[in-house]
């Protein structure tokens, strides 16, 4: 039987309306925004400074610290300044913008296409490479890669999971760069084998696209140790612990990481990255978006530089359409409501969606009529109506004690509500409450 | 350029909402109605259409002169609830005594409380067990089925149910009471007396059916009642034939179905976590049948689900779903 995860989960209207286009390379913008606080930790500190000339693939912001990310240029031009810009969370952050001139690229990148199979090098010193080119998980949470390859001491990796489930309604990054980049996906999924020294790998894709599971199948057979499953298409299965769960039946423990149960787990579009910092020494300053909505004239998959706008981005895309009302960066179950055009393409955006202002509002909250039904969607065994309650009371000790942590904003209790209450808001503010506290118990 | 919206995820919803679901309720319901306008014609249609609309206009006038908030009388709620109070009445029961009973429904049991959402009780039950109190005479008085144009006129008999309790109560054996009673196919296609809309089994599992195919409500609280009234009459039954009806019997007759099915599935009322709805259903089961087997009343689910919606808050706050990760995985 096909597989998926057992508790909760729901199946909104998939809408993958670019999935059958291939993978379109973007022109370069005039000029870009590049922010140094791409990934999850610390921001990265700037090199650069303005009137400098840097090239493409140069370091232009370094990691500091373990839990931080290197940042590159993705384009050649001069530096026009250093300072803060919105970005997609709406607040203003530091980033460098530079004027595009040409795309001259650094000594040592190898940008031919043809597909390098064979590595050498030891599972540290692919650690210590990836950590250069600045890789983050690029499924949206934007995690250093190379804090996930550290294995911690006293705990032993047993399996790779590979995310190819894409669950997010509209978005198909994933799904084109599957399907034109198989072959490296599959070398970048051998050499993460061999920096986390496992010898079990297993690429979850969901059965919604059945030419993407056909073609890894077929080029995982000729591989030791890979395999590629099907799964059975339900809303939140990209999740890494829901992923887990239906791929391995191993439930990542409350408060836990995934290699609490022997599993480090990457996005396929990270394995690609992996690919090509490893065989090509090219670092990460593009990636894969899906630009995308019923009211674009073509919704496409663009290979984008790092900190080209979303202006461009849509503009490609057929251009803003008249009564656009919510534009966001990511799909519409998890995505952030952008307030600017200008904010820039980072290494976490899997795609660009465009709404109509017809399906930009939300529906007037009523009462609570106890159907249970967010109970009966929570992937985590949650009771949504409860913490919502309990943090619009602001009886946090108690949304500690009803596990609000273990919540993974999945956006299911509020997706399913009948009385279109805004649960996951409130369980938002209590998470973040419940944070603060255990931050300030701690010290 | 326009002004974009700026809101927290999730930016999609899945259009379910309070009408949609219980105008599914009502559409679940209405193959019980045509079975019982079938059976008890005029009578049936005077006291549903009197419930409804007095629930609804109860709903309105208590929410605009008395609340003085937006009345939601049109939600399908009220009408759910005037429905499944008309269908736990006598079809001969005077308009005004529905009419009291849907005062008693809204008023008491819902409006008293905050509305949909709010109510300990399920609020047509509410209104049942009030007219119950009441008008002892005329809510256990029940017409034969048949009679499509008679309404207050109708001759009335004796539910089996109450036809078992009265034999049992003279000593006479099951298996002579059984002699009299109407088959199991007659039971199960609703040919008895009773509650106007309780009778018909197989509507009411059609109902069912449509409701858990529309996802409204879930298998755990109707399938749990049945299958605890079925294996707790049967051991019974087992353990002496002569003195505890068949299971099948049970299942069939009296209210059971309609409130397993539609009245201790109300969201409201029942617990929410999966683990807690069984223990619910558990306890409805259990009640049911002590009271129809040892108790004074031949029928008991109205009390029972009264008894375990009481218990609902308590239930909702020990028994928790299962967390994700909760499992030590070995």
């Amino acid at each position: 039987m096909i597989k998926t995860f057992t508790m909760g989960g729901v199946h909104p209207r998939e809408n993958k309306l670019s999935a059958k286009k291939g993978i379109i390379p973007l022109p370069l913008s005039s000029t870009v925004i590049i922010p140094v606080s791409q990934h999850t930790g610390a921001p990265a500190r700037i090199l650069v400074n303005k009137g400098d000339k840097v090239r493409t693939g140069q370091l232009i912001a370094e990691a500091t610290g373990f839990v931080s990310a290197n940042i590159h240029s993705s384009c050649s031009g001069t530096v026009l300044k250093t300072d803060s810009f919105i970005d997609s969370t709406g607040y203003r952050r530091m980033a460098v913008n530079i004027q595009v001139e040409g795309d001259e690229w650094i000594e040592g990148i190898n940008r031919s296409t043809e597909l390098i199979k064979d590595f050498s090098l030891s599972s540290g010193e692919l650690i210590n490479r990836i950590k250069e080119c600045g890789l983050v998980g690029m499924g949206g949470a934007a995690f250093p890669s190379h804090v996930k390859l550290t294995v911690p001491q006293g705990k032993k990796a047993e399996y790779l999971v590979i995310n190819g489930v894409e669950c997010e309604p509209y978005l198909t990054s994933d799904h084109a760069l599957i399907l034109e980049k198989g072959p490296e996906i599959i070398v970048g999924t051998r050499i993460l084998m061999k920096a986390l020294q496992v010898n079990k790998a297993i690429i979850g894709i969901e059965n919604n696209k059945p030419d993407a599971i056909e073609y890894l199948t077929g080029l995982a057979a000729m591989e030791k140790g890979i395999t590629v499953m099907a799964l059975k298409v339900k809303y939140p299965q990209g999740g890494e612990k829901q992923l887990i769960s239906a791929l391995l039946g191993r439930q990542v423990p409350s408060g836990g990481l995934p290699i609490d149960v022997g599993v480090v787990a990457f996005n396929a579009g990270t394995v690609f990255a992996v690919y090509e910092a490893i065989q090509k020494n090219k670092p990460l300053i593009e990636r894969v978006v899906t630009v995308t909505g019923k009211s674009l004239s073509s919704p496409s998959n663009f290979l984008v530089r790092i900190g080209t706008s979303v202006q461009t981005l849509i503009e490609a895309a057929g251009g803003l359409p008249e009564e656009t009302g919510k534009v966001i960066n990511g799909g519409p179950m998890m995505g952030k409501a952008l307030n600017s055009l200008e904010v820039p393409v980072i290494k976490g955006t899997s795609g660009i969606l465009v709404l109509p202002s017809s399906e930009s509002g939300r529906n007037t909250p009523v009462n609570c009529i106890r159907c249970a039904k967010c109970i009966g969607v929570c992937p985590m065994g949650l009771e949504p109506y409860l913490l919502m309650s309990l943090a619009e009371k602001e009886l946090f000790e108690r949304c500690e004690d009803e596990k609000i942590m273990d919540c993974i904003e999945c956006g299911s209790c509020s997706y399913t509500c009948p009385s279109s209450r805004p649960l996951l808001d409130y369980i938002r503010l209590g998470k973040n409450k419940v944070s603060l506290i255990m931050r300030a118990r701690k010290n | 350029m326009s002004i974009l919206t700026v809101s927290l995820s999730p930016h999609i919803h899945s259009q379910e909402s309070i009408p949609r679901l219980m105008y599914g309720v009502i559409l679940a319901l209405l193959p019980a109605l045509a079975v019982s306008v079938f059976y008890f014609g005029i009578g049936m249609l005077i006291i549903t259409g009197s419930a409804v609309l007095s629930c609804i206009t109860f709903e309105y006038l208590i929410q605009k002169y008395l609340l003085k908030t937006k009345p939601s009388h049109l939600d399908g709620s009220a009408a759910v609830t005037g429905l499944l109070l008309a269908f736990c009445l006598p079809s001969n029961l005077p308009v005004w005594m529905v009419i009291t009973g849907s005062l008693a429904a809204i008023g008491i049991g819902k409006m008293t409380f905050g509305g949909l959402g709010n109510n300990p009780f399920n609020p047509a039950l509410v209104g049942r067990v009030f007219l119950f109190i009441s008008f002892p005479a005329a809510m256990t008085s029940y017409p034969e089925p048949g009679q499509w144009l008679s309404y207050l006129d109708a001759a009335t008999g004796a539910t089996p149910l109450s036809t078992l309790s009265e034999n049992l109560a003279n000593n006479i054996k099951i298996s002579e009471i059984m002699t009299g009673m109407p088959s199991v196919l007659d039971l199960f296609l609703g040919k008895m007396l009773g509650s106007s809309g309780e009778v018909a089994a197989f509507a009411l599992l059609i109902g069912l059916i449509f409701m858990l195919w529309r996802k409204i409500i879930t298998w755990h609280i109707p399938l749990t009642i049945l299958l605890t009234v079925f294996i707790f009459t049967a051991s019974l039954n087992l353990a002496n034939p002569e003195k505890f009806a068949p299971p099948l019997f049970h299942l069939l007759t009296g209210g059971l179905m309609l409130g397993a099915i539609y009245m201790a599935t109300d969201y409201v009322t029942s617990p929410m976590a999966r683990k807690g709805m069984l223990i619910y259903a558990v306890g409805i089961g259990i009640i049911t049948v002590l009271i129809r087997t040892f108790g004074a009343y031949p029928e008991g689910v109205q009390f029972a689900i009264l008894i375990m919606n009481g218990f609902t808050p308590l239930i909702n706050k020990y028994v928790k779903p299962k967390r994700f990760g909760e499992v030590k995985n070995g």
